[in-house]
């Protein structure tokens, strides 16, 4: 039977709900084990457990959250080394990326970005012009390391329990040099971007930061959450916390409405599994026409006004 | 303070992507160095002003990729690697990372900094993979960089906010498209950037071997998605917000 590991993320003793769902699709593939590496780690190892992982390599060393990356691919590859699984999954996060990208170079794997699903232990899918199209990718060498986007599977308990392994790494001054000095939140008032059902974005379109405001109002009317692209928050209107695609968070509400949004694919693959897609934007050439249910051409600083009127006068 | 930054050559994002075989065609497309890179090229120039040092610049793609290479020249970088090699076809990103670490080691290097990832690609591993190789810790997602001349200090995006982290050099930094303004090259820089050497270098002149170079992903095949059905599309005539009141209150939002 093939080994598949999972690299959970833990933060502030809080477990990344990727890891869950890539388990429940890494018990598919062969036995499934996870790694959670930082403050909570033991704790979340039950969790893991729980959504199928049979071994769990856990350890509390706050050493994980002050330095970034390294000190996790130095462990990873050192368990890599003892136990060699066949393939290695990780959620395509921030701190993910980085550690799976070290650890490639340190066991010489090839690693696959941006994977949607999985096919087999060696056989992985991405998606290419904005989700047009589906691209299987057979990958070579052992482990082969994979990072998952997340919210490609459905999480599903197994009700398992895992047995807890300690990570004892002796972990070099050499991997302690990018240290966390200070954390800054910027969390927002109202329901969380990824599992708020109703999310109101806005991009350039929207020309001036000041103009965000009319999408809060209308997401607190409607009991969502605000996003942005990754352009106006490069531009600095808005919080990092506010991006949604590739790089920044992925939802999948049951609406998304893009308010001067024009679809660039950085954009899309981080929204398109929404289930009703609503667009306002002056350019009808924009792509995000092509994947909206309701798309409206227009100036989304005259249609966002109305629109508040028309919610509250349906709404009584 | 001398800083290697990584810039890659793309095609034309403005233009819509062609399909070569099961390759993004590259060849005969009109290409442009990756709009992220300006931001890694930038930030190096700023920091040799305040240090000194030199910036070079190093790439690896086909050979018309020196474009990307002379446009950051022409933005005031001293200097060009370009490795060329038609073994590199295809490369993935530990194969990338292993090819520009060869070249990056033959220079003295205190600072890497590296786009956080291209536009083309999307995949962002390949900075980490880099700095594996170099032997170097690395900070990704630079929404600001300092540095004293013997650390850096950076605002690290994080999906909730961002972290401040510290770091001696020798380092590796990924820039955001939020770190500074890039400067326009002037036609001064334009023409000084005609005469800046660039070293051409093949796989072989790195001293890496077949091996070193294979490629471990393989593309099994490309199928259409399920496609994302159109709805309906209107221009505003002032019923426009009516109607999308109507459809949330249809899908039970209101």
């Amino acid at each position: 039977m093939s080994s598949v590991w999972v690299y959970a993320e833990v933060h502030d003793g809080e477990l990344d709900p990727a890891a869950l769902e890539i388990l429940t699709k890494a018990r598919e593939l062969g036995e499934a084990s996870a790694i959670v590496l930082g403050a909570g780690a033991t704790e979340a190892a039950a969790k893991l457990g729980e959504y199928g992982a049979a071994t769990v390599f856990a350890s509390d060393d706050s050493v994980y959250d002050d330095y970034i990356a390294q000190p996790h691919a130095h462990a990873l590859a050192e368990l890599i080394a003892q136990h060699n699984p066949d393939l290695v999954l990780f959620a395509n996060n921030y701190d993910s990326r980085d550690i799976a990208g070290r650890l490639s170079g340190k066991t010489g794997s090839t690693l696959m970005g941006n994977a949607i699903g999985l096919h087999s232990v060696d056989t992985a899918q991405t998606t290419i012009f904005g989700g047009a199209e589906l691209v299987d990718v057979e990958l070579e060498g052992t482990p082969k390391l994979v990072l998952v986007r997340p919210k490609s599977f459905e999480p599903s308990p197994s009700g398992g329990s895992a047995t807890v392994v300690p990570v004892e790494v002796d972990l070099p001054d050499e991997v302690k040099k990018a240290k966390r000095v200070e954390r800054h939140e910027e969390a927002a008032s109202g329901p969380k971007l990824d599992a708020a059902s109703v999310v109101v974005s806005g991009g350039r379109g929207l020309q001036e930061p000041d103009n965000f405001k009319m999408l809060e109002d209308l997401a607190t009317l409607l009991g969502g959450a605000v996003g942005a692209t990754r352009a106006v928050v490069d531009a600095g209107w808005v919080p990092y916390s506010m991006q949604i695609g590739q790089t920044g968070i992925t939802v999948k509400p049951g609406v998304y409405i893009a308010v001067g949004i024009s679809g660039a694919t950085q954009h899309m693959v981080g929204m398109k599994g929404a289930k009703k897609i609503i667009a306002i934007n002056k350019d009808e050439e924009a792509p995000i026409f092509s994947i909206a249910d309701i798309g409206v051409v227009g100036d989304a600083l005259k249609i966002v006004p109305q629109l508040i009127e028309e919610v509250k006068n349906r709404k009584g | 303070m001398n800083i290697v930054v990584c810039v890659k050559h793309i095609p034309d994002p403005n233009v819509p992507p062609e399909m070569d075989g099961d390759r993004l065609k590259r060849q005969g497309v009109q290409g442009v160095l990756d709009p992220g890179d300006e931001f890694g090229v930038e930030a190096g120039l700023q920091l040799k002003e305040a240090h000194g040092g030199d910036v070079t610049l190093v790439s690896m793609g086909p050979a018309q990729a020196r474009e990307a290479v002379t446009r950051g020249l022409s933005m005031g970088a001293d200097k060009g690697i370009l490795i060329s090699d038609d073994a590199l076809q295809g490369a993935d990103a530990l194969v990338t990372a292993r090819v520009l670490s060869a070249a990056i080691k033959r220079t003295e290097f205190d600072l890497v900094i590296a786009g956080v990832e291209s536009t083309d690609g999307y995949t962002g591993t390949m900075p980490a993979t880099l700095a594996e190789f170099l032997g170097v810790p690395q900070v990704t997602f630079a929404k600001t960089l300092e540095s004293d001349g013997s650390s850096v200090k950076v605002q690290r995006q994080t999906a909730s906010g961002y972290h401040v982290v510290e770091c001696p050099l020798p380092a590796l930094v990924t820039v955001t498209a939020g770190v500074n303004e890039p400067r326009y090259a002037s036609f001064k820089g334009i023409m000084a950037a005609k005469k800046k050497p660039v070293e051409e270098l093949s796989v072989a002149d790195l001293g890496l071997s077949g091996d070193d170079v294979a490629i471990k992903q393989k593309i099994a095949q490309i199928v259409p998605a399920e496609e994302r059905k159109a709805g309906e599309v209107f221009e505003d005539d002032g019923t426009g917000a009516a109607k999308i009141a109507d459809f949330l209150k249809e899908a039970k939002v209101i």
